[in-house]
């Protein structure tokens, strides 16, 4: 034979290869043909081709491979086993940067998944490749390897104690600063994986400087950039009081206000979930929060979001008006208690429910002005609906009771207390009975009042154990009005009547 | 018994001759004595209880007197010693009534001063109500401006996004009219977008008749990049530029003193030159303005030639004739003397045409004819 035809049959066999390797890399973009591949044995095939001589196949079929592992567990641990890893990790030192590229995309496939694939990875020594491919000038190559040990670092704190032991944190500083939007998502979301474990893992990434750089790109008009930021932010500064105090300092009040009203709910999300963490510390910074007119801001973005995006801004109101009832009444006074009203009788999950009655009871647990403030808009009886339904969660109910529980023991506001005690169970009575007996003695006109709404009758009808405390508040508000009035209102006070007619003489 | 005695006694005296009649007489006297003490005892007995009796009362009497007597001292000391005891017992009581007197009164000083002070402390540093009502009130206001604020930049996002996705919608637009741009209407055919039907042409019309055609190369480049392994999950575009505004610097701690803003610094420093109307008008504006208008003029003119008025000068210069008109032979009378079609076979209709318009009935019936233009009856 001669020379070409020679050559033709290795070029016919390349073609193949190359041909096959591209059709599988699209096939495994699409969720249903993955389980057919997998049924006829892909990885098997797709191992070989990795060490092919020509770079396009090999980069095509870690591509395949990184497609493949990304979609599920199973096939995430048979890349594991089947011994790939260590060879993507020497190539990876080596290729060009598509290859690097696809390599690190493999690493992140298997990587997120769980725990122990990503320990795999680590064991494998992957981590510090992929901290020299953040130094690369590509910016795809300094992404997906960013992208890979973000996905790493998220699991767990030793995970991520090792990705920061790699020296990955100060590269990925750098990384933020690039011009490119993707590189700078992925950096931000990258530094939040790592610092949301533990405390000094946080202060690991506020040394090497990434504050100041993250509070910058708020102002970045990027959606998804600034959900990374916030997210991030928030995690560094919900560890400690000094953690929130750097993120403070970086002046990122009032700024951050703005993105509450941006027009992507996880960003407005994520502020509030920032604010949140800063708020929950000292009452100094929610002092900080208040006077830079926080609340107000907050308050609208309940107001305008639906769903789970409300909750860390309910939350953020709770943890605000817990720290001192100045706080509580500012609180008051920005008009936040009607909308956490709206909130509880609007919204379908109970832990929302449950965040919305926690908040109102650190609200109105502080004295008699804000007890009053929140009776005014008629919650308590909601509070008491959503304690005594059976399809309330059992958080939810005990969230209820307890606010229920403290904004009575301070609220001297009558005509809301009189609902309650149609209605409420006997512990939650005696809170009420409490109140009125300490009210009534001193009050002309809410006597009158309380014997002409019905309530004297009702608590007449009350059945409590002698000796008890609520008999003893029975028995003060009795003492309150002249017998006769007791006597009329008591039960059977009309069958007493009609058996003196019975038993009278009529004096002829 | 007595007797007995000072018999015995006596007795003693003539002891021996008397003893032996008294022994002679013994029984008797035994007998006497017998009576006599018995006598005697009877009422020995009741004589010695009497006499018991009243020397023990006057001895009762003696004692008494006596007991009496101790009484009476005895009640003297004691009233005495207990008047004084009682005297103490009183100025201890008058200087601890006293005592407490004091303290009380010291108390209740105490008592006003603390009250007053404490009043003031809580009321000025704890909890100090006017205070709480201005920074409430200072909260409110500040949540109000922060409120407008904020509406104010939603809204000039709203604005901005509305922009864009305007811009987005002409540039889409004037896209497409570039790609369909052989869809514009020429002379004969009215194109889809210009149907005679409608009172006025569709606005796509207008883009078509703006737009410049598209050219394929376009689509060529973007067939290459395809077949190359960078369309991954990452960066799509390996290199790209910045996009974004540059940020604004990180804060750093401002230098001491009063300085000025460095903004304003630089403003003042390269403000751009703003000279008068008088130095900015270049020194032969005049000339160049009038330059302009001869060129202005000589632009629109059709030719050079002045216009004189008629005058013999023209006489001498030769008409030009027309260069359509114009034969080897001279002037030929197509457009002066007849404008129809030389070849016959080409004309339309047999009829010649006319050379004078008809009069038209309607101004006849006003009383006017087209000729007499500009009368009015």
């Amino acid at each position: 034979m001669s020379q070409r035809q020679v050559l033709q049959v290795f070029e016919q066999y390349q073609r193949a290869r190359t041909q096959f390797v591209q059709t599988v890399a699209e096939l495994a973009a699409r969720p249903q043909n993955i389980e057919t591949l997998q049924n006829a044995g892909v990885m098997s095939l797709l191992r070989p081709l990795l060490l092919d001589v020509v770079p396009t196949i090999q980069q095509t079929a870690a591509l395949a491979l990184g497609r493949l592992a990304n979609y599920n567990d199973d096939l995430a641990e048979a890349v594991v086993k089947g011994d790939i890893l260590p060879q993507l990790v020497y190539s990876l030192a080596e290729q060009n940067r598509f290859y690097k590229k696809a390599a690190a995309f493999v690493l992140r496939a298997v990587g997120k998944h769980s725990p122990q694939l990503a320990q795999a990875i680590v064991d494998c020594g992957a981590l510090d490749t992929l901290v020299i491919c953040l130094e690369d000038f590509d910016p795809g190559v300094k992404e997906a390897a960013a992208w890979a040990l973000g996905y790493i670092a998220r699991h767990n704190s030793e995970l991520s104690q090792a990705v920061v032991d790699a020296g990955a944190v100060p590269l990925l500083v750098l990384c933020i600063l690039e011009p490119e939007i993707a590189l700078k998502r992925i950096a931000a979301s990258a530094l939040s994986d790592i610092s949301k474990h533990s405390p000094e893992l946080a202060q690991t990434v506020v040394d090497a400087g990434a504050i100041a750089h993250l509070a910058q790109m708020i102002l970045n008009p990027d959606a998804k950039l600034k959900r990374q930021v916030l997210s991030a932010l928030s995690q560094i500064a919900k560890h400690s009081v000094d953690l929130a105090e750097m993120v403070v300092e970086a002046e990122i009040f009032p700024v951050v206000l703005t993105c509450l009203k941006d027009s992507d709910e996880y960003v407005k999300k994520n502020a509030a979930t920032l604010i949140r963490e800063i708020a929950k510390h000292t009452p100094e910074l929610s002092q900080l929060i208040v006077n830079a007119g926080g609340i107000a801001a907050v308050i609208d973005c309940i107001g305008n979001c639906k769903g789970n995006v409300r909750l860390p801004g309910i939350m953020m109101l709770g943890y605000v008006a817990a720290h001192s009832e100045n706080l509580a009444m500012a609180v008051i006074i920005s008009k936040g208690v009607p909308q956490l009203s709206i909130c509880l009788s609007e919204e379908q999950e109970d832990h929302i429910k449950a965040a919305a009655a926690w908040a109102l009871g650190q609200i109105g647990r502080h004295t008699p002005e804000h007890a009053r403030a929140i009776a005014v808009i008629n919650v308590l009886p909601v509070l008491l609906s959503l304690y005594m339904e059976t399809e309330s969660s059992e958080d939810l109910q005990v969230k209820a009771k307890k606010a229920l529980k403290n904004i009575l023991q301070k609220c001297t506001y009558l005509p809301a207390l009189e609902p309650l005690l149609h209605d409420a169970p006997p512990n939650i009575l005696k809170y009420v009975i409490g109140q009125f007996s300490k009210v009534l003695p001193h009050d002309s006109k809410a006597r009158r009042l309380f014997v002409t709404s019905g309530g004297l009758k009702k608590v007449q009808e009350i059945k409590a154990e002698p000796g008890s405390l609520l008999q003893e508040y029975i028995n003060t508000i009795n003492n309150c009005y002249p017998e006769e009035i007791v006597r009329y209102y008591s039960p059977g006070y009309s069958e007493a009547l009609l058996e003196r007619v019975e038993n009278y003489q009529p004096v002829l | 018994m007595v007797t007995a005695c000072t018999r015995a006694g006596g007795g003693g005296a003539g002891s021996m001759a008397a003893w032996a009649g008294v022994r002679t007489g013994v029984p008797e006297l035994l007998q006497e004595c017998f009576h006599s003490s018995r006598f005697v005892g009877q009422y020995r007995k009741t004589e010695h209880a009497a006499a018991v009796k009243i020397q023990s009362w006057f001895r009762g009497c003696r004692v008494r007197a006596y007991i009496r007597y101790l009484n009476k001292m005895m009640i003297v000391i004691q009233k005495w010693w207990r008047g004084y005891q009682g005297r103490k017992h009183f100025r201890k009581m008058l200087k601890t009534a006293y005592f407490i007197m004091k303290m009380n009164f010291y108390n209740e000083m105490a008592v006003r001063i603390q009250k007053r002070w404490r009043g003031y402390y809580i009321r000025k540093y704890i909890h100090n109500y006017y205070k709480l009502k201005k920074y409430l009130e200072a909260v409110s206001l500040n949540n109000e401006i922060v409120r407008k604020e904020l509406e104010q930049f939603a809204e000039t996002k709203e604005k901005e996004k509305e922009k864009k996705d305007l811009e987005r919608k002409e540039k889409k637009k004037d896209h497409q009219a570039r790609k369909m741009h052989y869809l514009l209407s020429t002379e004969q055919i009215p194109g889809v977008f210009n149907s005679p039907f409608r009172p006025s042409p569709d606005p796509m019309e207008l883009r078509l008749q703006k737009a410049k055609p598209l050219s394929h190369r376009h689509q060529q480049i973007k067939e290459n990049l395809t077949k190359e392994t960078s369309d991954f999950p990452t960066c799509t575009s390996s290199w790209t530029f910045p996009m974004v505004q540059p940020l604004p610097p990180i804060a750093r701690q401002k230098p001491q003193g009063p300085f000025r803003d460095t903004a304003e610094v630089l403003l003042q420093r390269y403000k751009p030159l703003e000279p008068t109307l008088r130095a900015a008008t270049s020194i032969n504006s005049l000339e160049k303005a009038r330059e302009e208008m001869k060129r202005e003029e000589w632009r629109n003119r059709i030719h050079d030639n002045e216009f004189l008025p008629f005058s013999s000068c023209q006489k001498n210069q030769k008409y030009d004739p027309l260069i359509q008109s114009s034969s080897k032979y001279g002037q030929i009378t197509y457009g002066t003397k007849h404008f129809r079609e030389e070849h016959h076979e080409k004309w339309v209709a047999n009829k010649d045409f006319e050379t004078v318009l008809p009069p038209i009935e309607l101004f006849d019936r006003c009383g006017k004819t087209y000729s007499r233009a500009g009368q009015i009856v």
